[in-house]
């Protein structure tokens, strides 16, 4: 379980996306990076990743680490949103028997795990079918 | 640079090792490969190991083997580099001899896995992706996997039945290896129907959890010789990283690690992939040995799966794969897996490996990987 | 002129029918639907509780407004699910948006009237001049004891409102509002479900407290319900609206486009807010609404929105509530439903 700071740390990036762009040669990278693994530049400009995009390839968990007992089987894929970022989580809302390589989503704010029943909530993204 | 030799081998049997501990298996795998070597000293050892940390609640472990293994005082190093620390302490351990600052250098892995729950193993396991971005999110080591291989069937075709072949094949060599946790044999059509893990990936397309320690002792090749021992030469390593998260690499197909690692042993071995007799590699899921095996250019991208179903990677096939059983079958500690494919190697050079000895060996390669392709460590070895 | 700039509303795809619920506890499913007119009622999913549905309905709500969020002054959100005991819903929320740091916030509870009552104060500081844009939200994940009857109509959605004084889509013409002390429905502290007076909680609770602020309301601005095109009561199940409604001499056509309960079930805070989202997804340029809320405890909140000419250019700039409840949704057996709000005892 991250520990309180832990979690507080990544917040720009789990509840808003903040991303950090290359000012040498475009890439964005989430989360931001303090080297381009590009270019090399070590110039970058904030910016925010793209909230929708499609499933490269996904799978269902059914043997789940701890935090996540509850919740299996759930889907996970690796998404490429809109702007050609690529990243991993849960695709929610979405029966198994619907998921698909190229089937376009986007995120959505949802409790990824909890710290037991006394501890912190963790929030974040997941992705949800483009309707 | 020195020659370097492997002279002596040791492992533990694999399995679910109830009443063994983390420091006994290391050192009943570490005196069986001292004594195998007829050695009376050591000068330097590497232990390489994932996570007794998160399984068993041991770090400084370095220290605490030499401990147990009667060595205080020695300079003793613990080697991480996730599933790929065996490998990694076998490099470090050449390199040592190598570079002439030790002659006898003893490397050795070890995991001792048992001692955590499923889902406790499952999330120590996970540590070895990327914890905020990867973990955070739910992921395992099998669902990376069943991502990779969902790709792989998507884009080039590979058949479920393929990726049950490799656990069959695996498991048929395995039979053979007395120290193998799972020595038996399974069918494609019991491989389809066990247990879902993480979609497409069931039970049997995944490697165990498992407790084990393996052993080798390195020394120069001028006093392998002096001791009399059949002559077994490390002629190639390699070592090469990739992007921590799967989701970062251009092609989740394509182990770009593998290939670059492969490619610096090809080239200071001087050998191509042909001239290889047979393989240990890294099978910890049924399609990371499809994917090893493109990356090692044994095929071309995305025709490992075929080449299974044809037969290619059998003992009596055109680049035997797994003749050990693979972590499949053998068994996964994972810290002593990248040791346990050393010693098969040596097992099958001398002849010891009956059953599923490979006619002829003269060349081999490992490779062992980390993550989900972050990491990996080649070696070929010569038998003279 | 201050009123509402944007509006968003969010409900979770689960439902569970009354029928599945009744069988469960043995009880007469025809009369509940025939009684309190439920159908079904909408479920939260593990990963979906106050905080998430106020932060898409806000993010929808904000689509809507077409504002920089980090201009928003204040953000609160109104639920008696909030998932925290100790430490701020609002936190998550302003800071999802990109509302922090500049910005007041604060959570509320009040039964079903948590909503109106974060819209009331977030319009009255905007009027004052002393914010911006400010946020209200009303959003809950009730839940009602298992077969006790609120497990009927105990559900979960959220409703946000984005408050400005300019390009508003519906301006502000009154607000009221009638509050007394009653124990008509109560939770103490640790407790996992809430306890309520019975039929109590009709006559003297809704009905008193709902037909004093339309009164008052109305008598304060001058109106009577002929004047309104439409009307929003607090709905914790089908038939109270209706009944109050004709209490006060409103008809089905003013009622029905804001009364979701039947599909929907008692959002508690969402429940009057996410009626108004409906209504403003179908109103057109000057017409008035009527909005009443009801909070046991026991109080209500009343408003008098005039839409303006902007709601046809952004009720299609997110979806709109009917369709969000009407497409899309997944219908639960009990013991999923049961896993799925904790009512199952598993080991520590």
């Amino acid at each position: 379980m991250p520990t309180p700071s832990r979690y507080w740390r990544e917040i720009p990036q789990r509840y808003r996306y903040e991303a950090s762009r290359c000012t040498g040669c475009g890439k964005i990278f989430f989360p931001p990076r303090l080297v381009c693994s590009a270019c090399g530049s070590r110039e970058f400009e904030p910016t925010k990743i793209a909230e929708a995009g499609k499933v490269m390839t996904y799978t269902v968990i059914h043997t789940p680490p701890q935090p996540f007992v509850d919740q299996a089987p759930y889907a996970m894929g690796i998404v490429e949103l809109d702007d050609g970022v690529r990243i991993t989580g849960q695709i929610v809302d979405c029966d198994f028997s619907e998921l698909a390589v190229g089937k376009r989503v986007r995120l959505e704010f949802r409790r990824i795990s909890q710290d037991g029943k006394a501890g912190v909530i963790f929030y974040g993204y997941k992705f949800v079918p483009e309707i | 640079m020195r020659d370097v030799a492997v002279i002596g081998v040791g492992i533990t049997p694999f399995g679910e090792l109830w009443n063994k501990s983390l420091r006994n298996l290391f050192t009943e795998a570490a005196l069986a490969a001292i004594d195998d070597s007829g050695v009376d000293r050591i000068q330097s050892m590497y232990v390489g190991c994932m996570s007794s940390g998160l399984f068993v609640g041991q770090e400084h472990l370095a220290a605490l083997a030499a401990d147990y293994l009667g060595q205080r005082h020695i300079p003793s190093t613990r080697v991480e580099s996730a599933c790929a620390s065996g490998g990694l302490a076998m490099r470090l351990g050449y390199m040592e001899v190598a570079s002439g600052m030790n002659d006898v250098v003893l490397v050795g892995g070890v995991e001792k896995m048992t001692d955590s729950t499923g889902p406790e193993a499952t999330f120590g396991l996970g540590t070895a992706a990327d914890q905020e971005y990867e973990c955070y999110h739910g992921i395992t080591f099998p669902g990376l996997y069943a991502l990779i291989a969902r790709a792989h069937m998507e884009k080039y075709g590979t058949t479920r039945e393929q990726l049950a072949m490799v656990a069959v094949k695996n498991h048929k060599n395995g039979a053979n290896n007395p120290n193998a946790q799972y020595p038996f044999e399974i069918t494609v059509d019991g491989v389809l129907k066990s247990v879902m893990i993480a979609d497409p990936l069931r039970i049997l397309d995944c490697s165990p959890i498992t407790d084990g320690a393996a052993a080798a002792i390195l020394c120069p090749v001028d006093m392998a010789k002096k001791l009399g021992k059949p002559i077994i030469k490390v002629i190639g390593t390699g070592h090469a990283t990739d992007t921590i998260q799967l989701c970062d690499r251009d092609d989740p197909t394509w182990l770009e690690a593998t290939y670059l690692a492969a490619k610096q042993a090809y080239a200071m071995a001087d050998k191509k992939p042909s001239d290889i007799d047979f393989f240990e590699v890294h099978d910890c899921f049924t399609i990371a040995e499809i994917c090893v095996m493109e990356a090692l250019g044994l095929v071309d991208k995305g025709k490992g799966g075929p080449a299974v179903e044809a037969g290619k990677t059998a003992i009596e096939g055109k680049f035997p794969i797994n003749p050990s059983g693979g972590l499949k079958s053998k068994g996964h500690p994972v810290g002593a897996t990248g040791i346990a494919q050393v010693y098969e190697i040596v097992k099958q050079f001398r002849g010891e490996a009956e059953g599923r000895q490979v006619k002829n060996a003269r060349i081999a390669m490992t490779q062992n990987m980390g993550g989900s392709g972050a990491s990996t460590v080649t070696h070929i070895f010569e038998r003279e | 002129m201050v009123g509402i700039i944007g509006y968003g509303a969010y409900i979770p795809r689960n439902r569970i029918k009354v029928e599945e619920i009744a069988k469960v506890w043995g009880t007469d499913a025809p009369s509940y639907k025939r009684g309190l007119m439920l159908e079904e009622k909408s479920v939260p999913a593990p990963d979906q509780d106050t905080i998430t549905m106020s932060v898409e309905a806000s993010r929808r709500a904000i689509r809507r407004a077409g504002i920089n969020p980090a201009e928003i002054g204040a953000a609160y959100i109104g639920s008696e699910s909030h998932p925290y005991a100790v430490k701020p819903s609002g936190t998550v929320l302003a800071e999802a948006l990109g509302a922090t740091p500049e910005c007041h916030t604060a959570d509320l509870e009040f039964a079903c009237k948590a909503g109106t009552e974060c819209m009331f104060i977030a319009l009255s500081l905007v009027e004052a001049g002393r914010i911006k844009y400010g946020l209200g939200v009303g959003a809950d994940t009730s839940q009602g004891a298992p077969g006790d009857a609120l497990e009927y109509s105990a559900a979960a959605g959220a409703a946000a409102f984005i408050f400005g004084k300019e390009n508003c889509v519906a301006v502000s013409e009154e607000t009221y509002a009638y509050m007394t002390d009653m124990p008509d429905f109560w939770r103490r502290e640790y407790q996992y479900y809430p306890q309520h007076g019975g039929r109590f909680t009709g006559e003297p609770a809704y009905f008193t407290h709902i037909t004093a602020a339309a009164r008052g309301i109305m008598k304060k601005s001058g109106t009577s319900p002929k004047d309104f095109a439409y009307v929003i009561f607090h709905q914790p199940n089908g038939k109270f609206p209706f009944k109050v409604g004709q209490i006060l001499g409103f008809n089905k056509a003013q009622i029905e486009p804001g009364w979701l309960v039947n599909k929907l079930g008692n959002t508690y805070s969402g429940s009057s807010p996410l009626g108004l989202t409906s209504t403003l997804d179908i109103a057109k340029p000057g017409d008035r609404i009527l909005l009443v809320s009801y909070g046991s405890g026991a109080g209500s909140d009343a408003f008098i929105w005039k839409v303006t000419d902007r709601i046809d250019e952004v009720r299609d700039l997110a979806p709109k509530t009917r369709d969000i409840l009407d497409t899309n949704k997944k219908y639960l057996e009990y013991g999923e439903y049961a896993k799925f709000r904790h009512k199952i005892l598993k080991a520590e």
